[in-house]
């Protein structure tokens, strides 16, 4: 059984403009289903826009999908009630792009990595801050920053924080939401460090969004990309990779930058009409699946 | 080798505060000739934003230079009365800021944006000015142009307002432009199509750009040398192929080191 079964997603938003327009309706997510086995590091990649934030608060129902199904050891969460859906949530844990506005800024930052404890009722005072200086030094900070505000802190260092939270109830997944995308590459490679480390000490699994095409190659298992609400190609990271093949995945990966400036360049423009919207995934060998 | 366009020479900036004042810049000197693309890379907060404010007289307090030189043309820009400085501004030396939609002015058509850049400078007015702003659309590949000069600039995506921004950037035809940034804000494949846009400017109106970024990626594609920034100094400076094989600064190396998949 998968960790994590998402089968046919979709949340559609009505979008309203004004008193004399119809509404229009987007598609944020418009049949998405995956699947994430147990210690996996699993990539979600895509530009802004194609629906991967709304993928990733849909598991965890942040907000309610529209409709589909998404199963957790073999449970349909979307079924749960709403306790239910609070148990289920120590388990799934998401962190968050923007180091800067997903702590409370009145909050010490000690009280931020305890408050899930708090909400769920765990422990002691003293055994939650025993499992809080743990957690601080899991994710490399020291005890006495404890006592300290989210704005004395860096964004790497924030991001640590985040981190520590969202391992505070011992999760199986942890949905990455941009995790390391706003900061410098020297910082993010060190928080891309821990999150590995942590994955093997801990036996994480994690869903792992992303627009960096190249960091995704460099640490998850498997990648799906995502557009226009849609998965369009899936599979081993090392096959997708190899061989791209949705006219989308091919002009996302020659876009990014090449560090050899003699390197001729070979953009391929994505032409929209050069495919079908619809189309369902195709195999196209061991692992790996396209929508042409 | 040709008289440099822009010398930086011992550039110094401070921000002035408690409980001590922060120096920002430090003694940075680089030179960029005619038609030359100069890459400034470093990480946030080493400076690159502040060089280029100092360079373009538009630090605020507490921010001030405390030494050095910028020589433009063979003027000393920070010499100048600050009335010869609003026509250098814009006409000699333009800038292209990371976002655009803060940049641009929300309550204006963008056609009007770009006209009002050519009437600012006396270079045109009226409807020649319109004119010229929906041939500048056109040369930055916005399609249906005449139709788009009517937009404001929240009608546009990200992509668009950014070309729009490098429109305005050119409307002077001026010989330098500083870039903050220009495509960071952007996803990989429009970022793409304003780097290509940027080479093919570059090319045909000789135009010489100081580009301010992060990303070594962006630099290996459009730079033509590069300058290492970390803690407000430069750590090394060279031709783009020699930094990026052979840095000899640590801090280089690490930075390059540190990029997925190097
Ligand atoms: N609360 C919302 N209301 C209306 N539209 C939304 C909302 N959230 C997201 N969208 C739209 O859904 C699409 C997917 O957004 P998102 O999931 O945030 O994409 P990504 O994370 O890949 O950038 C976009 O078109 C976005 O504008
Ligand atoms: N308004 C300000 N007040 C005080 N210090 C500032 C201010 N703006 C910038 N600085 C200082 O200048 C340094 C460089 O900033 P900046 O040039 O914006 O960096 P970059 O563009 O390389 O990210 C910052 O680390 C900060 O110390
Ligand atoms: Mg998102
Ligand atoms: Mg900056």
């Amino acid at each position: 059984m998968s960790l994590l079964d998402v089968r046919h997603l979709v949340k559609h938003f009505v979008r309203r403009q004004g008193l004399w327009r119809p509404p229009s309706v987007v598609k944020a997510v418009d049949d998405v289903s995956f699947t994430i086995e147990e210690g996996e590091m699993f990539g979600l990649v895509g530009e802004s826009g194609s629906g991967k934030s709304t993928t990733g608060r849909c598991i965890l129902r942040l907000i309610e999908p529209s409709s589909g199904e998404v199963l957790f050891r073999g449970d349909d969460v979307l079924r749960y009630s709403r306790s239910q859906m609070r148990e289920a949530r120590r388990h799934m844990q998401i962190v968050f792009q923007d180091p800067y506005s997903s702590l409370d800024p009145r909050m010490r930052v000690g009280d931020i990595v305890e408050e899930p404890l708090v909400i769920h009722r765990l422990g002691t005072k003293a055994e939650r801050r025993t499992r809080v200086a743990e957690l601080f030094s899991l994710v490399g900070l020291e005890p006495d920053h404890l006592r300290r505000y989210p704005h004395e802190f860096s964004g790497g260092q924030r991001q640590r924080i985040g981190i520590a939270r969202a391992l505070a109830l011992n999760p199986a997944l942890i949905i990455a939401d941009e995790a390391v995308s706003a900061l410098d590459v020297s910082i993010q490679a060190q928080v891309v460090t821990l999150m590995m480390d942590l994955k093997e000490r801990l036996k994480l699994t994690y869903l792992f969004i992303a627009h960096d095409l190249r960091l995704v190659e460099h640490i998850c298992t498997r990648v799906a990309v995502m557009y226009l609400g849609r998965i369009v190609e899936l599979g081993d990271t090392r096959a997708l990779f190899a061989n791209p093949t949705h006219p989308y995945t091919r002009a996302l990966l020659s876009a990014i930058p090449v560090l050899d400036p003699d390197t001729p360049r070979q953009r391929i423009e994505l032409d929209p009409s050069s495919f079908d919207r619809e189309a369902p995934l195709r195999q196209l060998g061991a692992g790996h699946w396209a929508a042409v | 080798m040709t008289a440099p366009l822009l010398d930086v020479q011992h550039l110094t900036v401070v921000f002035d505060g408690a409980p001590a004042p922060v120096t920002a810049v430090n003694d940075v000197s680089f030179q960029i000739a005619p038609g030359e693309t100069l890459g400034l890379v470093g990480e946030s907060g080493s400076g690159k934003s502040v060089t280029a404010f100092a360079i373009l007289r538009l630090l605020q307090r507490p921010g001030r230079v405390a030494g050095g030189t910028v020589l433009f043309e063979g003027r000393d820009l920070l010499a100048l009365p600050e009335r010869d400085m609003r026509a250098v501004r814009g006409a000699r030396i333009s800038l292209i800021f990371q976002e655009p939609a803060t940049a641009l002015n929300p309550v204006m058509r963008v056609g009007d944006q770009i006209a009002e850049a050519l009437t600012v400078h006396g270079l045109a007015s009226g409807g020649e000015a319109q004119a010229r702003a929906v041939e500048l659309l056109e040369a930055v590949r916005i399609t249906d142009a005449p139709r788009r000069a009517r937009d404001y600039p929240h009608q546009l995506s990200g992509g668009m307002r950014q070309r729009v921004m490098i429109a305005i950037a050119l409307a002077c035809h001026p010989p330098l432009v500083i870039a903050d940034e220009p495509t960071t804000a952007l996803d990989v494949t429009i970022q793409a199509q304003v780097l290509e846009l940027l080479r093919e400017l570059k090319a045909t109106y000789n135009l010489a750009v100081l580009l301010i970024t992060h990303d070594f990626g962006v630099v290996a594609e459009m730079a033509d040398r590069v300058a290492v920034m970390y803690k407000g100094s430069l750590v090394e400076q060279g031709p783009v192929r020699q930094i990026l094989r052979a840095p000899a600064h640590d801090y280089t190396r690490n930075l390059l080191a540190s990029i997925p998949g190097r």
